[in-house]
């Protein structure tokens, strides 16, 4: 049927010969893209040594304190093994399960609020993570504090509320990105609707979802400084016995290792980032 | 065609809630084997809905569909969809897997094994006229669009279905890969002769990729649904005259053949006759020209009287080109296109062996053209004497 409309192209003209497709191939990366691929790798494997020199400048100016001979003040909030080392690994551990309860909460959640049927209840929802981190975080310790009593989980739980927005939105704002036609293309096919969300929306919201997921292990590590005040421990003891003490250098080094905890998760969060974002984007 | 409808729809309708005017309203049709049938009408007709209501991705609110004779109205629309390729405008090509993966979707789905999914997605590649070796491992942003919609419809054919729903596929393309992708297209449907509906705005789409055609008005009713030539030869009414155009009876000549004419007798000459002999003849038959032919009765010039008053007629730059020549398999409309711009008004038509047959003129068309239209007209009325 194709010869009765091939147009006004009159007879004895032979037909172009069909398809050495003409259309241009995209290059794979300009130059431009090739050079904002490179600087980023380079920053990628640039952080580590920059976090690693950053930590070996703390260890030099905690050994230029001379601590041995220093007086009591100084000497004993900077003891490793009895102070440093178990704050920092209570600040880990109040970060790490304040951001697990977070991806373990907000992720489902932004799914299911993303679902058709339940979509009207989406601000809502949005409202009331809002106001968990609208609320001043020292706030919120004292209203967990009075719910939950002392101890570490009272700020895990306050946290989690805490960074739950960013990992929610993001989930959210990462599913309804994806491409209305892929999903409706998918459907088409037979896909069922869970076979599209796992095999499509997810995917294609990954990197939407671990950047909410870095900014909630920041503020996690940022945050659980204020867990000593509600007896959870962490590194805001060191920070707060520099300023009770008024010793500096006490501060400093808490707030130092409080900050490379933060770059360090950063780094790591980059390197997810990096490599769980499927390729093809 | 069989008699068979692979596609039956039968009073399907569809009202969204909270409108009380339907979307699509009573829709009976029929879709037969190894036909294109082209939705075409107004943007808000419901043409996608009703394109959409076969597969269920909106679920009909009324009436019966039936693949095969099968009732297909209720069970999962899941299980049906992966009876039936979908194409539509946007391609939605999965953007994170790459080319091969894509076209594998829905054999994977159904569990197939691994060597029998490379072996169909390298022939499918190849049949819509992608390098496997070259696009295989590619990803979708890395097509153009009219790659990207090539590897749309072999997604859509992954598995072989006999019914293809297509939705504005080629609507997003430039005008000239459209043209192409649509030759290619009808090429391949000649091959795999699947049952398609073929969702268009575009009426000259419509005429050019339909075996049938279905106008469609508000709520989706039929206005008309026939083949192109008769739709286009008769019109049931006003709106599907508006809808069609100006010019569609222009259009109507591209399924009208010269073959189709009776040619009349036309006066030439060869090179070794007489000039005077040539004037003998015009004065003869009272045209303006006649036709210069070689030996072999090729034809060669057109000649006027002017061009023959000499001793002798220059055979190379005496009177007038011809343009270029029909044969039988060529429409009236390439025919048009060469009278238009022929000093005599008239084409040249040639045989196989490029002899000289005759003419096409102006009142050949007109006669086509009328003789097309009253078929169309006894067509339609018998149709309603055998309805009532």
């Amino acid at each position: 049927m194709s010869d009765v409309i091939d147009g006004p192209a009159v007879n004895r003209v032979d037909p172009a010969p069909p398809d050495l497709d003409p259309e241009p191939e995209r290059p794979v990366g300009s130059a431009a893209v090739m050079r904002a691929r490179v600087l980023n790798n380079l920053g990628l494997w640039v952080a580590p040594f920059v976090i690693a020199a950053l930590a070996g400048l703390l260890y030099l100016y905690v050994r230029s304190l001379d601590l041995a001979n220093a007086k009591t003040q100084l000497r004993s909030p900077l003891e490793w093994d009895t102070k440093l080392r178990p704050q920092l690994i209570q600040h880990l551990q109040i970060a790490f399960w304040s951001t697990f309860i977070v991806i373990l909460v907000a992720v489902p959640l932004g799914i299911l609020l993303t679902r058709p049927a339940l979509r009207r209840y989406s601000p809502g929802i949005l409202a009331f993570a809002n106001s968990g981190q609208a609320l001043p975080a020292y706030g919120l310790l004292v209203i967990f504090l009075g719910i939950m009593g002392q101890g570490r989980w009272t700020v895990i739980w306050a946290l989690a509320l805490f960074a739950l927005l960013p990992v929610l939105r993001n989930t959210m704002v990462g599913l309804d990105g994806v491409d209305r036609a892929v999903i409706e293309a998918g459907r088409g096919m037979g896909m069922t609707k869970l076979g599209v969300l796992g095999r499509i929306e997810m995917p294609l919201a990954v990197p939407v979802i671990i950047a909410g997921v870095r900014i909630a292990i920041i503020i996690n590590i940022g945050m659980a400084t204020l867990a000593f005040l509600i007896g959870g421990g962490g590194l805001g003891i060191t920070i707060n016995a520099g300023l009770k003490l008024q010793q500096d250098p006490v501060l400093i080094v808490g707030g130092w290792l409080v900050a490379l905890v933060a770059l360090s998760f950063d780094w790591l969060g980059a390197v997810a980032e990096k490599y769980l974002r499927p390729r093809g984007l | 065609m069989s008699s068979e409808a692979r596609i039956h729809l039968e009073r399907v309708g569809k009202t969204y809630p909270g409108t009380k005017v339907p979307a699509v309203e009573d829709l009976t049709l029929d879709v037969y084997d190894g036909e294109i049938l082209v939705l075409v009408g107004p943007s808000g007709c419901g043409k996608s809905t009703t394109l959409r209501l076969i597969n269920r991705m909106i679920e009909p609110s009324g009436g019966r569909i039936l693949l095969d004779g099968e009732d297909v109205t209720h069970g999962s629309p899941d299980k049906l969809r992966r009876r039936i390729g979908y194409v539509i405008q946007q391609i939605g090509l999965f953007p994170h897997q790459t080319i091969a993966q894509n076209i594998a979707t829905l054999p994977k789905m159904l569990g197939w094994e691994k060597a029998r999914i490379t072996a169909r997605v390298d022939e499918l590649m190849t049949t819509v006229g992608l390098d496997p070796e070259q696009y295989r491992d590619r990803y979708p942003k890395e097509l153009s669009g009219g790659q990207a919609q090539r590897v749309g419809v072999a997604r859509a054919l992954g598995v072989d279905p006999d019914i293809m729903l297509m939705d504005e596929p080629f609507g997003a393309i430039d005008p000239i890969t459209r043209d192409r992708l649509q030759n290619e297209f009808l090429r391949l449907q000649g091959e795999l002769r699947k049952s398609i509906v073929f969702v268009t705005h575009d009426i000259d789409e419509a005429i050019k990729m339909g075996d049938r055609i279905a106008i469609l008005g508000e709520r989706s009713k039929i206005r008309q649904i026939d083949t192109p030539e008769r739709i286009l030869a008769y019109p049931v009414d006003d709106f599907v005259n508006d809808f069609i155009g100006t010019g569609s009876t222009i259009k109507g000549l591209n399924f009208l053949k010269v073959s189709s004419l009776t040619l009349t007798h036309y006066p030439r000459m060869t090179t070794d006759e007489d000039p005077q002999k040539g004037i003998a003849r015009l004065q003869e038959s009272g045209s303006d020209w006649l036709v210069l032919v070689d030996d072999q009765h090729r034809p060669l010039r057109w000649l006027s009287e002017d061009d023959l008053s000499g001793a002798e007629v220059d055979s190379e730059e005496g009177g007038e080109a011809l343009g270029e020549f029909l044969e039988s398999d060529n429409t009236l409309f390439q025919a048009l296109e060469q009278m238009v711009q022929s000093a005599a008004a008239a084409s040249i038509v040639v045989n196989a062996t490029g002899a000289f047959e005759g003419v096409v003129q102006m009142e050949h068309l007109a006669k086509a053209v009328r003789r097309a239209q009253m078929e169309a007209r006894l067509h339609y009325e018998e149709l309603e004497a055998t309805n009532t």
